[in-house]
């Protein structure tokens, strides 16, 4: 189908949220491999540029996921499949709040690296905009802190990633039905599965 | 009488006030004959510098470790000449991360390149206490030109006190690392005391 809406509707995303989910997705992937890479180099040079794109990227996603939830407040959610059970329904919830808390304190846990660290480098994010540090206090223990929980709660977000994404790949090859695909914006498959879907899960003795 | 002993006080009191006028036009004739001669940088002097960055403030520090000599020449200041070696492994800014990132070869690289050095190529005196010195700075293996400007601070028979400024663009030596949020340009501060030699 040809239409493109940009909002959501009761059934399938809008092409706004459908950006803002891959996007972030994407750079999402690209800062922890980023992250991993960077404090893993023995290259000075090196190590201080990947940490500027590290601090500009984590902007970038504490700037567009705050566009996000206002987007998403402003929209309807299309509804889950039919065919999901409670605690299946619970588990992609929960999944999907953390994931969201994740855009927010991963971020914001790095930014208070930045703002602790003895060594004061500013941030100029994309050598675009200069970003204040957060009011914190400054010292070899407060950075240490601030990266451990960086790192662990990037480590835990990346683990969320990773189930959600397992459970979209469920949803499309095990259970056919639409979940992946309106996320992709394939609206008339998409359209085609959730029909089908709706046959399918139509009471049984109706059927026979 | 008491004219005229207020006539001799007015006298004495303009002979005084002439000989004030005189005395530091004399000096600096005086100065240049006085102070000619040759020197070694003894290590008193502090050699400082900053960078600034992005947002305010900035990296500062000072190297431990140099050395130099100077010649003043007595009848023609630009036939005057000054050397100068720093060693980069003596670099400190009071913060060691920072220290061990500027030995490194994103910086200094003070492994492959122990030393900077500083030769000058003309110096032109620009008023009786100040000169500007041109040279040639050498540092990770890259020469280019670099000008400082000097001033005298202090002297007596065997020592001098010149007080030394200079702005040097890092990138001329493969040091751009970090710009542009921190400056291209490393402001040079430094007190050299040189002991007669």
């Amino acid at each position: 189908m040809g239409c493109t809406m940009l909002r959501n509707d009761a059934q399938s995303y809008g092409v706004v949220t459908i950006l803002f989910h891959w996007i972030i997705a994407l750079i999402f992937i690209g800062q922890m491999l980023l992250g991993y890479l960077m404090v893993r180099t023995s290259d000075f040079a090196l190590q201080f540029n990947l940490f500027q794109w590290h601090k500009s990227f984590g902007f970038m996603i504490l700037a567009l996921s705050g566009l996000r939830v206002l987007w998403r407040m402003a929209n309807p959610r299309p509804r889950d499949p039919d065919g999901m059970g409670y605690l299946e329904r619970l588990a992609a919830h929960v999944a999907h709040g953390l994931l969201y808390l994740a855009l927010f304190l991963v971020p914001l846990t790095g930014w208070a690296i930045a703002s602790s660290s003895p060594l004061q480098i500013p941030t100029y994010a994309f050598n675009l905009i200069v970003i204040p540090p957060l009011p914190l206090a400054i010292s070899d223990q407060a950075e240490a802190f601030w990266t451990v929980s960086h790192a662990y709660l990037a480590y835990l977000s990346a683990f969320v990633a990773t189930a959600h994404m397992l459970a979209a790949l469920h949803h499309h090859f095990w259970k056919k039905d639409a979940v992946l695909l309106r996320m992709l914006g394939w609206y008339s498959t998409a359209h085609d599965r959730q029909h089908a879907e709706q046959l399918r899960s139509a009471p049984k003795d109706v059927q026979s | 009488m008491k004219n005229t002993r207020s006539l001799f006080a007015l006298t004495a009191r303009a002979a005084m006030a002439l000989l004030f006028a005189i005395v530091p036009a004399l000096a600096n004739a005086d100065t240049l004959s006085e102070v000619a001669g040759r020197y070694k940088i003894d290590s008193s002097s502090r050699i400082g510098f900053a960078v600034a960055q992005i947002g305010g403030g900035g990296i500062t520090g000072n190297f431990k470790k140099f050395s130099g000599i100077f010649a003043l020449n007595n009848g023609d200041i630009t036939r005057s000449s000054i050397e100068f070696t720093l060693f980069p492994e003596s670099v400190s800014t009071g913060q060691a991360r920072i220290e061990s990132f500027l030995r490194s070869d994103a910086v200094f690289d003070s492994q492959t390149f122990p030393t900077v050095t500083f030769k000058s190529t003309q110096i032109t005196q620009t008023s009786s206490s100040t000169a500007t010195i041109d040279g040639i700075l050498t540092a990770r293996g890259k020469s280019s030109p670099a000008s400082f400007q000097a001033s005298l601070s202090d002297h007596d028979k065997n020592a001098i006190v010149f007080h030394v400024e200079g702005k040097v663009m890092r990138s001329r030596y493969g040091m751009d690392v970090g710009t542009p949020i921190y400056s291209n340009v490393v402001q040079f501060d430094m007190t050299i005391h040189g002991e007669r030699s």
